[in-house]
């Protein structure tokens, strides 16, 4: 793991919580949408706020890709869960919603998760590409750092 | 029934969505490093080597059917039931499906990792 590899690992984890957040502050100007009339849900899309989410959320997914192109799934996956903690401090900021200690504690065990797989490596078997780049995943350099 | 029905969607969600998550890695572990091929033959070629992939792209639909499978559950069920179910139902089948499809190592740590993520989502969104 270098330093840009934590830096697209960030960035899953800020764009998609900021993603989130920022369509859940538009869909409140928005409003609810109906089962029967779903095509108003397009009539979001001239929300600044949503427009804004959803560029949010495209650097998400890009990031998203490229983490998984060096990294297993299962690593990505739980690694970037801190992004549910930001989602819930976010919302309790900027749209002032309440955090329960139910809420607390799920945020509790996240971390913890987040923090045994962050101490592994991101990528358990050798790919063709990486024998050809001369990148060999070293487990043990990596062992200790969560 | 309408417990039946919610249960149903949940299940299409964690389904699909855990399809669509195994196919995107598989697609992007095929490609290899997105980084090294930015800089060695810019971000087009990234973006034409990702959306030129079929595996990629099967992957997408998958996400899509999740989404809407996840807005027919909403509809059916209580939003803090079918979002925190699907989501850390999700992060489990993600990690057997890595292991059998992806044959990933998913050693000790990342199962206690899946499991307590998922543990986490589930109280959160109570």
């Amino acid at each position: 793991m270098n330093v840009r590899k934590y830096l697209v690992l960030l960035s899953i984890v800020i764009f998609g919580s900021c993603g989130d957040v920022l369509l859940s502050r538009g869909m409140r100007d928005v409003g609810e949408i109906h089962f029967n009339q779903l095509l108003h849900v397009f009539s979001a899309l001239a929300n600044p706020w949503i427009v804004a989410g959803i560029l949010c959320l495209f650097v998400f997914f890009g990031s998203y890709l490229s983490a998984l192109s060096w990294a297993d799934l299962t690593f990505v996956l739980p690694a970037t869960a801190i992004g549910y903690v930001v989602l819930a401090l976010l919302s309790k900021v900027f749209l002032h919603e309440h955090i329960s200690m139910t809420r607390w504690a799920g945020i509790l065990f996240i971390t913890a998760g987040v923090g045994f797989v962050a101490g592994g490596p991101e990528r358990t078997e050798q790919h063709p590409h990486e024998k050809a780049a001369g990148e060999t995943v070293s487990i043990a350099s990596q062992e200790k750092e969560a | 029934m309408k417990t039946l029905n919610t249960w149903s969607a949940i299940l299409m969600v964690v389904v699909a969505s855990t399809a669509g998550d195994v196919l995107l890695a598989n697609a992007m572990q095929k490609i290899g490093d997105l980084g090294q091929l930015r800089r060695s033959k810019g971000i087009f070629a990234v973006v034409r080597r990702v959306l030129g992939n079929g595996t990629f792209l099967f992957g997408v639909c998958f996400m899509a059917a999740a989404f809407f499978s996840l807005l027919v559950g909403l509809s059916w069920g209580d939003v803090s039931l079918v979002a925190p179910a699907s989501a850390s139902l999700t992060f489990v089948t993600n990690a057997v499906a890595a292991r059998f499809f992806l044959k990933e190592n998913v050693d000790r740590r990342r199962w206690i990792a899946a499991i307590f993520v998922a543990a986490g989502v589930a109280l959160l969104a109570r």
